[in-house]
């Protein structure tokens, strides 16, 4: 049961930094456009080849 | 009248890509330029390059040295119009442009000088849309900011209670021998340390709703959310630290992350809703342009003062009224009248904001700012008639204004009579009191109507209707009188061509040539009856009076009939336009707006349903009794304004009766928001979309009685699931009383009765 004390903390900070991940998601406006971001990836930009 | 000039060397004339050696970049832009004579005349593609603006007072600078600029855009259709925008603007050096399709904003940043803010603005309009600069501060974002801030509660939340019940799973799993006392508090420690920072940040909007209700001397639905939260976390947390065998900080935290998900979906349902006069304050919100002296300068809209001279350019609404002071044009009052037949003015006419200058620039001189306009007292009749809208208490909140004190007196009831009645440990007792505050959170009573009424929305959505205002469905179900609108509602809303069986191939073709490149309505409803090739003609557009062209060595006309010298030929009221060819006899083009295909079955199904109907129009009295008289309706009234349409609407009201209000068009806005409930063809301008409770598509009427009949079918599920919260709460509060249910089993309960009132929701989409 001893290795509860560290593992329950590591296990505490991956979710942690899915909610900040998340938030920082939120923040930096990736939820704003819903429709505009969805039909995005649908559009040519054809720049040139490599 | 020329076709754009000749594309720069080497680059596709399609998509302006460059390319080697001149031609099309790939066949894909070959065979769609090959077929765009072939396609019906499109209101994107511009006739003319667009006024230019100076755009400059709205630039702002970014603390790098880049300009910054938003503008709105008017025009945009779907996904590839943002793109068209953004690639054109973005192929200029230094700029970054990015449309944000769902609130239809671009913007702009650039390094360089502010002044490139008008080319770049320019360049957009150019491609056949309206921009509009917009002061970012005037548009409130209040709505987005509270959205964003439900997500943040929400991703604690939901972290908190995941992890929280990851160690509960544990302690629930295992008993005094096989976990041990340290391992069982530290596990409980931890939970505290997750929970009680997720409360305090998390709860916030429970809390601050509570606190806003208590302080006015109120309950409502989160207090006793926010005292459940309160305590159960409190007592958990003296349970800790005492070495307790439980803790219920997973109750805590999943009961926050369940109603959270609730809030934020509400949230966004009525978000949406809300937008109604926006589009018309957006209008405000633009820029007109002023003629001072020998200069021309840009104010916004707000700012403009009686007795100042606007300029106001071909295809530019006019911003407020006034008198026109020089030029010769024809204006479209549709935004203010609903009827598309245009109007000549020429110095001296009286004007009003709103109204879209079609042919040639004008100069008016304002007899009124802004808001003292036909157009701002538009605007404030329909925010006054909002508004009522909003303190319309739902039937759920007037119960839980009642409902609430007497949970709170149930709980304490219950933790007396264990307590200090039947001397139990305050433990437990406190667990079942607040067991009981949990599992009679009234979201069953605050779901089973937003449940039917989301499920409603879905399913008016497939045939054909937009539900733009939750609530509507409700008071469909008690409405007993429909009002209607007659230019755009019972009939179609533009004028088409009447008598084209009368009329030769040869003189088809010469007016449709001539129409071709026109604005004017007439002349486009005659354009799109012709499906032939047309012959490229010069053709001179006269203001007021018609289109004249030379073709084979004679002179052709194609106008009203003074100038086509037909003045003497027998006249009825509907709207005309003569073709002259030089020679020969004038011929006449006459148009009608012809009624709604299925608008006389409607009719006589509203009223062996019982509903009493009256037709309100602005038009002439001889236009609307003849409609009212193929229809079938027995009361209405023409020559009706905006204005008055509200009036009469309340008259109605004030008799007790339940109106239905369907229109198009914004004079009836204010009589649409006044109404009970309102409904509109998808063919109306936006705004009074916007206004309209109900949007149908399609050319038929029918989806009225649809509608109808679909809000007393959802005001029965209603029913029903009134009586199935209420059973729930007779069977659960006693339970809770009696101890036999923890707190945690009572979040679950809880959730379990929102999700039973949702699927008997569902039944409208099986009850054909």
């Amino acid at each position: 049961m001893d290795v509860l004390v560290y593992l329950i903390p590591i296990a505490l900070a991956l979710g942690f930094t899915g909610v900040i991940a998340f938030i920082w998601a939120l923040k930096s406006g990736q939820f704003d456009d819903p429709e505009g971001d969805a039909s995005r990836i649908l559009h040519d930009d054809d720049g040139p080849l490599p | 009248m020329t076709h754009a000039a000749a594309p720069a060397t080497a680059s596709c004339p399609h998509c302006g890509k460059p390319t080697e050696g001149g031609g099309f970049c790939c066949s894909g832009c070959a065979a769609a330029y090959a077929l765009r004579p072939a396609l019906p005349k499109s209101d994107n593609k511009p006739a003319a390059p667009a006024p230019a603006q100076d755009v400059t007072r709205f630039v702002t600078e970014d603390r790098d040295g880049t300009h910054i600029l938003s503008m709105m855009v008017e025009g945009m259709r779907c996904a590839s119009c943002a793109f068209l925008i953004e690639d054109t603007l973005n192929r200029e050096p230094d700029v970054a442009a990015r449309v944000n399709l769902t609130t239809r904003r671009l913007s702009l940043r650039w390094r360089g000088e502010v002044a490139r803010a008008n080319m770049l603005a320019k360049k957009a309009a150019d491609l056949g849309y309206k921009l509009m600069p917009f002061d970012a501060a005037q548009i409130e974002d209040s709505d987005r900011r509270e959205e964003k801030s439900l997500l943040r509660c929400l991703a604690v939340a939901g972290f908190a209670s995941g992890n929280i019940m990851m160690l509960s799973v544990g302690l629930w799993a295992s008993t005094q021998e096989t976990m041990g006392v340290a391992t069982r508090d530290f596990m409980h420690w931890l939970s505290a340390l997750i929970a009680i920072p997720t409360v305090i940040f998390s709860g916030r909007p429970f809390f601050g709703s509570a606190w806003e209700a208590l302080t006015h001397k109120r309950t409502n639905m989160d207090v006793p959310v926010s005292v459940a939260l309160i305590l159960t976390t409190g007592m958990s947390l003296f349970e800790t630290a005492h070495h307790g065998a439980y803790a219920y900080f997973d109750s805590v935290t999943m009961l926050l992350f369940l109603l959270l998900i609730g809030r934020y979906l509400d949230l966004r349902t009525r978000g949406r809703a809300r937008a109604a006069a926006q589009d018309l304050l957006m209008m405000m919100a633009g820029t007109a342009t002023v003629i001072e002296g020998e200069r021309m300068r840009l104010l916004p809209i707000r700012e403009l003062q009686s007795g100042m001279l606007l300029h106001v350019a071909a295809g530019e609404k006019i911003a407020a009224d006034g008198v026109v002071e020089s030029g010769a044009s024809e204006v479209d009052p549709s935004f203010i009248s609903g009827e598309t037949i245009t109007q000549p003015v020429a110095a001296g006419a009286r004007v009003f904001g709103g109204m879209v200058n079609v042919l040639a620039p004008i100069t008016v001189r304002l007899k009124a700012s802004s808001g003292g306009s036909l157009l701002g007292e538009i605007i404030r009749l329909m925010e006054k008639a909002e508004q009522g809208h909003a303190h319309y208490v739902r039937l759920a909140d007037h119960i839980a204004r009642y409902y609430t004190p007497v949970v709170h007196l149930l709980a304490l009831a219950t933790f007396l009579a264990w307590c200090p009645l039947l001397g139990r440990p305050w433990q437990p007792s406190l667990l079942a009191a607040m067991t009981v505050l949990i599992i009679t959170c009234p979201c069953a009573l605050g779901l089973a109507v937003p449940a039917v009424q989301v499920l409603t929305s879905g399913r008016l959505f497939r045939r054909g209707m937009l539900l733009k205002s939750a609530d509507a469905i409700e008071r469909m179900a008690q409405v007993d009188t429909v009002v209607f609108d007659k230019t755009g509602t019972l009939t179609q809303g533009h004028p088409r061509l009447a008598n084209p069986n009368r009329i030769g191939s040869r003189n088809m073709q010469i007016a449709a040539s001539l129409a071709a490149r026109s604005k004017h309505p007439l002349a486009r409803a005659l354009y799109d009856m012709y499906g032939g090739k047309i012959v490229d003609l010069d053709v001179r557009e006269y203001a007021g009076k018609g289109l004249e062209a030379v073709y084979e060595g004679k002179n052709l006309r194609l106008g009203r009939r003074d100038w086509c010298g037909a003045s003497g030929a027998p006249a009825d009221d509907s709207p005309e336009l003569w073709l002259n060819i030089e020679g020969e006899t004038p011929v006449r083009f006459a148009f009608a707006d012809e009624l709604r295909g299925d608008a006389k079955l409607t009719i006589a199904e509203l009223k062996q349903r019982g509903y009493k109907i009256l037709l309100l129009s602005g038009d002439r009295e001889p236009a609307v009794a003849a409609v009212a008289g193929a229809l079938g309706i027995a009361d209405f009234r023409a020559r009706v304004t905006s204005v008055d349409k509200a009036a009469q609407v309340e008259e109605l009201r004030k008799q007790g009766r339940k109106i239905l209000m369907v229109g198009d068009g914004l004079n009836d806005a204010p009589a649409l928001a006044s109404a009970d409930v309102s409904m509109s063809p998808s063919s109306a301008l936006d705004i009074a979309q916007n206004a309209a409770d109900i949007v149908f598509q399609g050319e038929k009427l029918f989806p009225v009685v649809e509608a109808l009949t679909v809000a007393g079918r959802a005001e029965k599920l209603v029913k029903q699931n009134f009586i199935l919260s209420f059973a729930y709460n007779i069977i659960a509060i006693p339970a809770a009383m009696l101890g036999l249910v923890t707190p945690l089993i009572a979040a679950v309960a809880m959730a379990c009765s929102s999700i039973l009132v949702i699927l008997n929701a569902q039944r409208i989409t099986r009850g054909g």
